[in-house]
């Protein structure tokens, strides 16, 4: 059942559409070529789902981005948590990585995209370049810091037992990191889409953010909603599903559980 | 942790080779022809590039007068959002009818990327001063609002029992028990905020400016002149770090005043 704070939050939304359809439909205050009403917004949704915008339906935009953030960030969890962990468990890797690390952490990813498209063109492989980029950092450092703080004492009780090199990382120093490499995994995700859109709205030929570029180019500001909101949906869905791992992973882990 | 700690000289020859490994493979890369040095400008072409760009413009501009232009924008937007956020978290933390109000609105736009607002932004403000400064908003702008009102929900509520009882009314509650209760979440959310908006602001001038670093480099692309580009992204990771380093030496500042008043 809804709680009190419920109620008020469905109230605000509904408020929120009045106020919308007031402020556009019913009054005009504010105009058509500023903000969309909900009928156009509805109209441009209808359009691009069905008839397509900027050379292909919603569904199809929707699917390339989903695609290039999937492929990005799993190159990234790839690359990235691997050396995390093993600079984590090696000091001199940790020594040796760190001061380029250092060089190219404080770069933003998106500052990475004209040096992409330079290299890779407008295509699919530099927005999975940068999408890497973007979501490689948040992985590594997440990764490190979690086989930083296992406390001491388990690993060496594993040692003591015999656990052989390989067994360790894979049944010890990485469960036990797990936590912290999930949350790296998150921000990791958050990046991704920033950087997806950002790499889109620069040059692109489909995508989400390929939408919102025409629709600005078009002076349409319906179609700037649809894809905004199309945006917000893909990430809202994304981070979903990777709680929904994040609880299957860490099932495990009592403190997780609440 | 598989190891003992190391010396300050191991660590400094150990990381001495992992930065000669790094300038190695990329010098390499660029002399053999193994990427052509077009798109691949060794080291030292770059840090020329650097050079010559602190006096000879490129884009309109020299390298310093790009940065002045970002800075400027980027100070604006950080500002709006600090003041705009700051207080509209502190009165969420107080009034919880603001609160159960504000919440789902921002729950709600909070999954949409700052970049995504890039449309609007030049739709409403241009691509002068007023656009890109939006976006610098909406990234700084959720971290300033979640930690104000963090830090005001998590006051100590023996310190406002006793002021209630006291008579406090709301006005000098917020201003004189949440606030600087709250302060250390604050400025640490500031922090937040000023990586973010840093980050955006590389976004909008690589998407809608007319001046500045990112526009530089865009138009650096576009003419195929990689060193000035990568010239550009050390530029921006530099004011990055430097605006951070400064920010932490602030907030270390500010902890141990309180440490010495409290």
């Amino acid at each position: 059942m809804l709680g009190r704070r419920g109620w008020i939050g469905l109230g605000t939304i509904a408020a929120l559409l009045v106020l919308w359809f007031v402020l556009t439909t019913a009054t005009g205050w504010v105009s058509a070529a500023r903000f969309p009403s909900p009928a156009e917004f509805w109209a441009s949704l209808w359009q691009v789902s069905v008839r397509g915008y900027a050379g292909g339906q919603l569904l199809t935009h929707a699917l390339h981005s989903l695609k290039l953030v999937a492929m990005g960030f799993a190159v990234a969890i790839i690359t990235g948590v691997p050396l995390g962990l093993w600079m984590g468990w090696s000091r001199k890797a940790e020594a040796a990585i760190n001061p380029v690390f250092l060089i190219i952490r404080p770069i933003p990813p998106l500052a990475w995209i004209p040096l992409a498209i330079l290299w890779l063109g407008l295509g699919d492989a530099a927005k999975i370049m940068v999408i890497w980029f973007s979501a490689f950092v948040p992985s590594v450092i997440n990764s490190f810091a979690g086989v930083r703080n296992i406390d001491r004492p388990l690993i060496e009780a594993a040692r003591m037992l015999g656990t052989p090199h390989g067994r360790l990382v894979t049944e010890v120093i990485a469960p036990a990191a797990s936590p912290m490499i999930f949350t790296g995994l998150r921000l990791s995700l958050q990046a991704a889409w920033t950087t997806l859109v950002a790499a889109e709205l620069v040059g692109a030929l489909v995508g989400i953010g390929f939408i919102l570029n025409m629709a600005q180019q078009d002076l349409y500001p319906g179609m700037i909603l649809v894809g905004m909101v199309v945006v917000g949906l893909l990430g809202w869905a994304t981070t979903w599903l990777l709680g929904l791992a994040e609880k299957r992973a860490l099932a495990w882990n009592v403190a997780a559980r609440d | 942790m598989g190891e003992k700690a190391l010396s300050l000289r191991e660590r400094l020859a150990w990381g001495a080779l992992g930065l000669m490994l790094f300038l190695g493979l990329w010098t390499f890369l660029s002399t053999s022809g193994i990427v052509p040095s077009q798109f691949l400008p060794t080291p030292l072409e770059v840090l020329n590039r650097i050079i010559r760009l602190m006096t000879d413009p490129f884009a309109g501009a020299t390298l310093p007068q790009h940065l002045a232009s970002s800075f400027q924008r980027y100070a604006l937007g950080v500002l709006l959002a600090a003041a705009i956020g700051v207080p509209l978290g502190l009165l969420m933390g107080w009034f919880r009818l603001l609160d159960n109000i504000i919440t789902p609105i921002f729950d709600g736009l909070r999954f949409i990327a700052p970049i995504a607002w890039v449309p609007f932004a030049a739709l409403w403000f241009g691509t002068g001063i007023g656009g890109p400064v939006m976006i610098i908003f909406a990234g700084a702008f959720p971290p300033c609002l979640i930690n104000a009102y963090r830090g005001a929900r998590f006051v100590e509520p023996r310190l406002i029992e006793a002021a209630r009882m006291l008579g406090t009314g709301n006005a000098r509650m917020i201003l004189e028990i949440l606030l600087p209760d709250a302060t250390p979440s604050i400025v640490a959310g500031l922090r937040v905020s000023a990586g973010l908006g840093w980050q955006s602001l590389v976004g909008a001038e690589l998407i809608v400016a007319a001046a500045g670093v990112g526009f530089m480099m865009v138009q650096a692309q576009a003419n195929v002149a990689t060193p000035t580009v990568i010239a550009g992204m050390l530029a921006i990771g530099a004011v990055g770090m430097l605006i951070d380093v400064l920010l932490r030496q602030g907030e270390g500042w500010l902890r141990r005043r309180r440490g010495l008043e409290a």
